[in-house]
């Protein structure tokens, strides 16, 4: 049979197999957590304690203005006693919230799990999901309450859970499918029903063969809910390859998922929502896979605020000597300064890579091989963008559909010239932007 | 903690690379020539080797060399400028004189790859330029061929059409496996199948270039042999003749100087496959592929222009 899966694209090591068999454990509950004020795409949050406050596990600490943004909540019990910058794992510098934890790890009184979960309205869910903080768990936070708020004149027939975790290294959503596939089952449910739509797909990779058993048992009494296989490949679990992977349809260019009447969440996102919704927990904690040059690789669930260091410190220290510290994945994850950096509700995963793999190749020019574009999952030219980005050509980059880039990195991947595509386009992008944003004032 | 002192690297995603380097691919192609090369040797003997050996000096030393007087990286161990010394030797008379081979090699070298800037930036195949100076400079040495073999002087098959002489055909069984006069490294079509049907697995070359040109060729002249009453043996012998398999597999497909577009190689294949019949029954020379290659060259950036990829979701709206 045929697998589902999109045009384009690479085949990478998966590098899977160190932590694919780890069931997912408590991580450290550190002395202190470091909350970001920011975490998701919107409005950032504005403390709703002070320095000294006493705080309890799941209590409301930040909320930000207007629809897009998310609330924040304490990831533990104990006193507010600082709030200062912090470098985030997107590289950029944020104001959290400091908490020390005394240990008692009391519960906020409004967290208390209502009496008939299954008689919300659709208005009723998405508050829930909105006050629980509830962003998008694949890595771009997006505040999940958006997507399902309805757009006037749209319409979402299916909902998408995205269980492909095609970055290698990353195990966390393969273990959340292994371990509370009910949990994923319910949210999607939930998130049916909060967009009205009576459709739920849930894609996995070939490589989770286990997880597609999982999942295809604990959906076998939903009649509106089926297990999609795709085929293992980089990057399947990409949006708008998914998307198209799953239903044929494709995503406009500068358009969103809801314009071909979808809905795109990660499997985490989905298990968060049924603890909200059934449990009345906010989104203090995530599953997340340490893997790399640590002495323990593991799935953990990580309390958010959690710094990287006391992670990797209680996973037995780093082996070897450190070359990069990553934020998610190999292919789009972010190198870090240092490691007093703390887990955020979009970090899938630590990799910490040593000196010996950190390879820098000389860049070498351009010999047409065309790997680039026949790996591009968007069907661009990244070569011919480059040589346009490095005459800086921002306008006719731009016609080339420069911004269509999802930055998966394929093309870097396979490039035998060794040329930092990706690096000259996030430029060019910045640019065009820059331009776009002038013209608009 | 054993990083107190260690600086981190910071660096744009991806993290991870292939293994894949242009030097891994030009190994990747000399591998895949090995079979026509022990053709060669098998064939024309001590001559070949010492054509072979002409060709890749000069290549490597004229690039050398030219890199250090143009006061650039000297880049000769990225193996490209073997891979067109092969080629060019490939496409030379057996019984030529190395020093008019190393010659072609060093205007392969300098004229059409480092004075263009370098491997990328060339506009013409090397190697084929090599050979088309050659042609105009030593027109008897490069059109005088020797038999496999016993070296006695022969025609090659296309000649003996386009002469019209009075010499047998060999059959298309010796032509296939490259017992026929002609360039050194051209006559077995086995040989540059095998090589080419690697790069295709090892994904150097596009399967859509060979095909489409070979393809071409051989639809072309059944259908003009049909005219003529000849049978399906007149296609299979003009796709095995000259040489056909070793600029398809080998030269048209060169990455700097073919389209980077999947639509764009098919188009450049049928050209290439159009002008070599059409030079081969029409024009003055016996045979085309050099010179069909070297034309759709100059066309590769008008093809690439104009059969841009329709990128993902620019799609049309539905109403």
């Amino acid at each position: 049979m045929r697998k589902l899966t999109f045009r384009g694209g690479i085949h990478v090591p998966g590098h899977k197999e160190q932590t694919c068999n780890l069931a997912s454990q408590p991580a450290i509950v550190p002395d202190r957590v470091y909350i970001p004020l920011s975490q998701h795409t919107g409005a950032p949050c504005s403390p709703l304690v002070q320095v000294g406050d006493a705080v309890k596990k799941g209590q409301k600490i930040g909320e930000g203005k207007g629809f897009v943004t998310s609330p924040i909540h304490a990831s533990v019990s104990g006193k507010v006693i600082a709030l200062e910058k912090r470098e985030q794992p997107g590289g950029n510098f944020v104001f959290c919230l400091v908490i020390e934890n005394d240990k008692k790890e009391e519960w906020d009184e409004a967290v208390k799990a209502p009496a008939n979960p299954g008689g919300f309205t659709p208005e009723e869910l998405r508050k829930i999901v909105f006050e629980a903080g509830i962003v998008g768990l694949g890595g771009a936070a997006f505040p999940s309450h958006v997507k399902y708020s309805p757009v006037e004149g749209k319409k979402a027939d299916v909902i998408i859970l995205n269980g492909v975790e095609c970055e290698p290294y990353i195990t966390a959503d393969h273990r959340l499918m292994l371990e509370k596939p009910d949990r994923i089952t319910a949210g999607l449910n939930y998130i049916m029903k909060s967009v009205n739509c009576s459709q739920g797909v849930i894609a996995i990779e070939d490589n989770k063969q286990d997880a597609i058993a999982v999942m295809e048992k604990a959906t076998a009494q939903e009649k509106n809910i089926r297990v999609v296989v795709l085929q293992e490949k980089y990057p399947q679990g990409s949006e708008k390859q998914l998307i198209y992977a799953c239903t044929g349809r494709e995503v406009p260019v500068g358009g969103l998922p809801l314009d071909v009447g979808v809905v795109v969440n990660n499997v985490g996102t989905a298990a968060a929502i049924a603890d909200a919704v059934e449990l009345g927990i906010p989104l203090i904690e995530r599953v997340l896979t340490l893997n790399g040059a640590v002495n323990k690789p593991a799935n953990y669930r990580v309390r958010i605020g959690t710094l990287f260091k006391d992670i990797i410190a209680a996973s037995g220290g780093y082996t070897g000597e450190t070359g990069k510290i990553l934020a998610g994945g190999p292919m789009m994850g972010k190198t870090l300064y240092n490691d007093e950096v703390p887990v955020v509700k979009g970090t899938s995963g630590i990799l910490i890579l040593k000196k010996e793999d950190v390879r820098s190749e000389k860049e070498q020019h351009c010999v047409r091989c065309a790997k680039c574009v026949d790996g591009c999952p968007a069907f661009l030219e990244p070569t011919t963008l480059v040589k346009l980005a490095k005459k800086e050509l921002w306008e006719e980059a731009e016609n080339n559909d420069l911004l269509s880039c999802i930055e998966c990195g394929s093309c870097v991947y396979v490039c035998p010239a060794h040329i930092p595509l990706l690096q000259y386009i996030r430029r060019a992008k910045q640019a065009v932007q820059a331009a776009r944003a002038k013209a608009k004032k | 903690m054993n990083n107190q002192n260690n600086l981190l690297v910071v660096s744009s995603s991806p993290h991870v690379h292939s293994a894949d380097s242009v030097q891994s691919a030009m190994r990747d192609v000399q591998i895949a020539l090995i079979p026509a090369l022990f053709v060669a040797l098998y064939f024309f003997r001590f001559s070949a080797a010492l054509v072979i050996v002409a060709c890749v000096l000069s290549a490597v030393i004229s690039e050398a060399a030219t890199q250090k007087l143009m006061k650039k990286e000297v880049t000769v161990k990225d193996g490209s400028a073997v891979v067109t010394g092969l080629l060019l030797a490939f496409c030379l008379p057996p019984a030529i004189s190395p020093w008019i081979a190393a010659i072609g090699a060093a205007v392969a070298i300098v004229l059409v790859k480092q004075f263009f800037g370098g491997l990328g930036c060339n506009i013409f195949n090397p190697a084929l330029i090599g050979r088309a100076f050659l042609v105009a400079a030593w027109p008897v040495a490069m059109t005088t061929w020797v038999s496999p073999l016993d070296g006695i002087t022969t025609a090659t098959p296309l000649g003996i059409i386009k002469e019209g002489l009075q010499q047998e055909l060999p059959s298309l069984g010796q032509m296939f496996l490259g017992n026929v006069g002609g360039c050194l490294g051209e006559t077995s079509a086995l040989a540059l199948l095998l090589g080419g049907l690697y790069l295709i697995y090892k994904g150097h070359v596009d399967w859509r270039i060979p095909v489409s040109y070979i393809g071409s060729v051989f639809v072309l002249t059944a259908v003009i042999g049909a005219f003529q009453g000849q049978g399906l043996s007149y296609p299979v012998f003009h796709i095995l003749a000259g040489g056909l398999f070793l600029g398809a597999f080998f030269m048209a497909t060169d990455w700097v100087t073919s389209p980077i577009t999947k639509k764009g190689r098919i188009i450049f294949g049928l050209g290439c496959g159009c002008l070599t019949v059409l030079i081969r029954l029409k024009g003055g020379y016996p045979e085309g592929v050099c010179y069909s290659i070297l034309l759709m060259n100059t066309l590769t950036p008008l093809i690439d222009r104009y059969t841009k990829e329709r990128v993902f979701g620019r799609v049309k709206k539905h109403a």
